[in-house]
């Protein structure tokens, strides 16, 4: 598959379309409709309550931050904010759904259309359109490779609440398909509704994929369930696609199925349990009531979002004058983002992006460690910026200060006193550094007078490790073409 | 001893306790000896004798220390729907063989907080699905009843057969029961009792199993008007575990009890009189009026409900789409019956066809036809519209009446398998008191008179949504006029 | 509306409710029976009636975001058929493998 998705089969073109819906598990402490707790790795069965496990007799209730984390979501979306919505049931058997059914919404979701914008490698951007986000309940967990004839059940995962956000088949390719789940991850952080965490099963992907020929109407779609990663989603989807492509140019139809992607071997296998059509038999769960919004509180809800990364992008790139390249670096991730608007604070904007998109990013990728773990604080940071603006530093020395920083975490004006890096600036000291290394070098400063040009960049080097880096560049220069002169 | 304790009625029991004229443990030791002299009558699933004594002697601890509750030292029988903490609680069902809650429903919590004691678990119709109390998978209910000359056993009613015929037998003061589509209502009816179904949320349906969730309220079953006043009380009640439970207080039901009907607007509607009516139940329910307009009231006659006919077909899709879904959890996986199978689908379909009766299994397999794709538009969704305008047709109706005074049943007891084979003929026994259950009213059934072969037959006053006080009040009326003072040829202890 | 037997085992399998084949007919009958009995409603004039949603007239109440239950494995495993009850693998539900 071409970065633009199209397949090059043996008759021709091929034009890969994409629908997402991804899982994403709400930040909350407790349930959706229970009051259990949210942990992750919790021993088996210990954060289920009787409603989780519907035992006879019990009722949910609906948790009033999981609402609000939906609703934000749908606000970061651009999205419209449904004021009444309803609860379905989903009905179908299967161990880790013990009531034998899901409370889900299904015709009237608490959140309408939206939008996601992609920016692409090119530099232009790209709009997802977003069909619609609703509330649901996540099953708990079967476990088949425990025991050779028995699957076990742990309901600890049961209830917790999901958003399931679906996007338009917009998107056209691995790439874009990549770019966007980043994307959305993203902006769920900055909000602090899902913490994306794919790992832990906090964002979970299932992709609609079909192909066609470019310009013709859409062809039938296989359904890939459950992918953990983007890198896992991107290469599912560049399997599947040529696979469709394959057999229909090989006289086959595609068949509408549920399809897994098996890492190990790379490909996707249809899912046997799957292949009946479900009939869920949806209707209002009479456990509950509608759900109904009170408009005011939806904007209280707006006015106190956080800025999200399109929006911050923008102001990087227009009131602090960074390059789109860098804004985009600095916005991926909030804490990032959040780092570098301490730093640049009364800075330079572009020396602040310069030295976290750079030498912190650097640093805190071969440790493998987040922001949120970084050695060196803002305010260090900003300090070196200082002490190199100030000119107590040359800026060459303040990279072995940063990586002394990053050692011990001590302060940059502490390192640089302790290691008497102090930038040298007193002309008389330069001027006799100059004079000692010319006098040693009688032959090469004979042959520069005679015309050698180049060899002024050794007398620099020379006049440098004289005074082991610390005497300041400048004035070196100035002093130094003075003195070869003559 | 025993008889003479066991024939006092709750208000009275409660204030001879309050007066020492005996002992709470007394009491309850009258009853458990009630109870199982009406093991014949297979009323009870489970009884609990020890504990009912040691909560009838915290009761005379409270008592003796002048800090009575206000059921301290009632006995009460608790329809096997209502999940009891630690106790048996089966549903009449197989297929919950040895469930014990780890919790208590929030009925019955409520119950015990305020004194009440508990004597064993009522048998019913499996998962409440039933008017005849013969589908319990525990063996039939019978009724206390019989027609004189007569040894045929006849059904009590259901689904709360057991809790009615406990009270009629006097083996408990006084039982809880629910109503989905009557079946408070029609036991009472069958066994010469009072039996109330509050307005919709009116108790919370938190820890009593589902069968249908828009349609089931707890309620009472008494041997009088006041009796089931003060229960009430006691049942009644905001819960926050409920979603479906009304935020609103709790007055005191017997301060309702004025005796005072004057000016209140009573209607008899039209439509009930359809359907081939049975001319013992119509003249009862006609002579009753004039009771009710001798009190004062002022009778509307014909005032219209035009949708009746309708109600029941819409009750049987919607009761069975619900209870489809609501009896999924049955599956033999974290409680209950498990009957094992090779495959986990085999395993499920096996439990649940060996742990459902016929009845339930009809029901599901209704309930899950009429919500699956293509069917849900043409039933389920054509049900809630027509719901929707039963509703309706009472709202208007009370725009010109207070409440109304319909039957309670279209016959008295009938004999233990005499209706068993046609479901659709079962299904009848619940025409006039569906409406109520569709519309969430409260409705109340108090015994009126006898029928010619000598049974009870009550009738029933429905009210304005959260008009309990109304209800009862008029049904105190009723009964005061009616002066209904027979009794089953089977009592616990004797006649 | 009349049910056949193949109507029967379909909705019997989505009930998850074994059938034996001698069940199929009669229950097709009664089934039928009924439903034809409920159809009745189609007599009714529906249009412009919005179904009813509950007969709770208010809107759905919330509850906070506190964790106020769970931490109960004893009472969530106790009345359960098949647990795994012992060793490292302990505080599961069991159920027939199933094969994806």
């Amino acid at each position: 598959m071409s970065a633009s998705g199209l397949i090059e089969g043996r008759t021709g073109k091929w034009e890969t379309v994409i629908g997402l819906e991804v899982h994403a598990q709400v930040v909350s402490k407790a349930k959706l409709f229970s009051g259990a707790a949210t942990d992750f790795g919790a021993e088996p069965n210990t954060q289920v309550s009787p409603v989780d496990a519907a035992f006879p007799g019990m009722l949910p209730v609906i948790n009033r931050v999981c609402v609000e984390q939906a609703v934000k979501t749908g606000l970061g979306l651009e999205a419209e904010i449904n004021l009444k919505s309803v609860f379905d049931r989903k009905n179908y058997f299967y161990p880790d759904l013990p009531a034998g059914y899901q409370i889900s919404q299904y015709l009237q979701p608490v959140v309408g259309h939206g939008r996601v914008a992609l920016d692409m490698p090119d530099g232009s951007t790209r709009e997802i359109g977003i069909t619609r986000l609703h509330l649901e309940q996540d099953a708990g967990k079967s476990l088949h490779d425990q025991h050779p004839s028995l699957t076990y059940v742990d309901l600890n995962r049961a209830g917790i609440a999901l958003m399931e956000i679906v996007s338009e088949p917009d998107l056209r390719s691995a790439e874009e398909v990549g770019i966007y789940l980043r994307k959305l991850r993203s902006i769920l952080r900055y909000l602090g509704t899902c913490d994306g965490n794919m790992d832990e099963g906090s964002m979970r992907c299932d992709a609609n994929v079909s192909v066609r020929r470019p310009g013709e109407h859409y062809g039938t779609r296989c359904e890939i369930k459950n992918v953990n990663s983007v890198r896992y989603v991107m290469q599912a989807i560049e399997y599947e696609a040529r696979r469709q492509v394959e057999l229909i140019e090989e006289g086959g139809k595609v068949t509408q199925q549920t399809r897994l992607f098996d890492v190990a071997h790379g490909i996707t296998r249809s899912m046997r349990s799957k292949e009946e059509a479900h009939d869920y038999r949806y209707f209002p769960d009479p456990d509950l009531l509608p759900l109904v919004l009170d408009p005011d509180w939806v904007e209280g809800l707006r006015a106190q979002l956080p800025e999200l990364p399109d929006a911050k992008k923008a102001r990087f790139v227009s009131d602090l004058r960074l390059s789109p390249t860098d804004a985009e670096v600095l916005v991926a991730e909030q804490a990032s983002a959040l780092f570098f608007e301490r730093v640049a604070e009364g800075r330079d904007p572009k020396a602040a992006a310069n030295w976290v998109t750079g030498d912190l990013f650097g640093a805190l990728n071969r440790l493998r460690i987040g922001i949120e773990q970084s050695p060196v604080s803002a305010e260090q940071l900003g300090e070196l910026i200082d002490l190199i603006a100030d000119g107590t530093i040359s800026g060459r020395l303040a990279k072995d200060v940063f990586a002394e920083m990053v050692a011990t975490g001590a302060d940059p004006a502490a390192i640089v006193e302790n290691k008497g890096l102090r930038q040298v600036t007193d002309e008389d000291a330069i001027a006799i550094a100059i004079d000692v290394v010319l006098a040693a070098q009688v032959e090469k400063v004979a042959e520069y007078r005679a015309g050698r040009d180049k060899l002024y960049g050794f007398f620099v080097g020379q006049v440098m490790r004289a005074t082991q880096g610390k005497a300041n560049p400048a004035l070196v220069n100035d002093l130094l073409r003075k003195k070869l002169a003559g | 001893m025993t008889g003479s304790l066991t024939s006092l009625t709750l208000a009275e029991t409660r204030d001879s306790l309050a007066r020492k004229a005996f002992s709470a443990r007394e009491l309850t030791e009258s009853y458990i000896a009630a109870v199982e002299a009406t093991r014949p009558l297979n009323a009870f699933i489970t009884e609990t004798p020890e504990r009912a004594l040691a909560m009838a002697e915290a009761s005379d601890q409270r008592l003796a220390r002048g800090e009575a509750r206000p059921l301290d030292g009632i006995p009460i029988a608790v329809k096997d729907l209502y999940c009891t903490k630690g106790v048996l609680t089966t549903a009449a069902s197989h297929i919950l063989d040895g469930f014990r809650p780890p919790y208590e429903s929030t009925v019955t919590e409520k119950l015990w907080q305020a004194g009440a004691v508990m004597l064993g678990k009522a048998n019913l119709d499996e998962f409440a699905m039933g008017s005849s109390s013969t589908t319990s998978y525990y063996g039939p209910v019978e009724n206390p009843w019989r027609r004189p000359g007569d040894n045929c056993p006849l059904v009590p009613g259901g689904s709360s057969g057991g809790s009615a015929v406990a009270v009629a037998a006097r083996a408990a003061l006084a039982a809880t029961g629910t109503d989905t589509g009557g079946s408070i209502r029609q036991p009472a009816s069958f066994c010469g009792i009072v039996g109330l179904k509050p307005t919709y949320g009116r108790c919370s349906r938190w820890g009593v199993v589902a069968y249908a969730s828009s349609l089931d309220q707890p309620g009472p079953m008494t041997r009088t008007v006041r009796d089931a006043a003060i229960m009430l009380r006691g049942m009644a009640g905001h819960d926050p575990k409920d979603s479906t439970s009304a935020p609103v207080p709790v007055p005191d039901y017997e301060e309702a009890l004025t005796g005072d009907i004057r000016g209140l607007r009573i209607g008899i509607p039209l439509e009930y009189r359809a359907h081939g009516m049975n001319m013992e139940i119509e003249n009862l329910w006609y002579r009753a009026a004039g009771w009710l307009a001798e009190a004062g009231a002022e009778i509307i006659y014909d005032i219209s409900l035009p949708h009746t006919k309708y109600a029941l077909p819409t009750y049987y899709i919607i009761a069975p789409a619900e209870a489809s879904s609501n009896l999924a959890r049955y599956d033999g996986v974290r409680f209950g019956l498990r009957v094992e199978g090779s495959t986990l689908d085999e395993m499920y379909e096996l439990t649940r066809a060996a742990g459902f009766g016929a009845e339930v299994r009809r029901r599901v397999l209704i309930g899950t036809y009429v919500l699956s794709a293509g069917y849900y538009d043409a039933y389920y969704l054509k049900a809630q519209r027509v719901r929707a305008l039963i509703a309706l047709d009472f709202n208007q109706a009370f725009e010109q009446v207070d409440c109304i005074l319909a039957p309670t049943a279209p016959s008295a007891a009938f004999a233990i398998g005499e209706k068993s084979d046609d479901p659709v003929e079962m299904y009848l026994n619940d025409v006039f008191t569906v409406p109520a259950n569709l519309a969430g009213l409260p409705a109340i059934s108090v015994p009126a008179g006898l029928s010619a072969d000598g049974l009870p037959l009550g009738l029933q006053i429905i009210g304005r949504a959260f008009d309990e006080e109304g209800v009862l009040r008029v049904a105190e009326a009723l009964e005061h006029a009616a002066q209904f003072r027979h009794l089953p040829g089977f009592i616990a202890g004797g006649r | 509306m009349a049910l056949d037997k193949a109507a029967v085992a379909h909705i019997a399998f989505l009930a998850r409710i074994r059938l034996s084949e001698t069940e199929l007919e009669p229950l097709a009958d009664e089934l039928s029976q009924i439903l034809t009995w409920v159809e009745q409603l189609n007599e009714v004039d529906t249009t412009e009636v919005a179904p009813m949603a509950s007969v709770a007239a208010s809107s759905l109440p919330t509850r906070e975001d506190r964790v106020t239950d769970g931490d109960c494995r004893e009472a969530i495993l106790g009345d359960a058929p098949r647990t795994v009850p012992s060793g490292t693998d302990r505080g599961f539900f069991t159920v027939p493998k199933v094969v994806e």
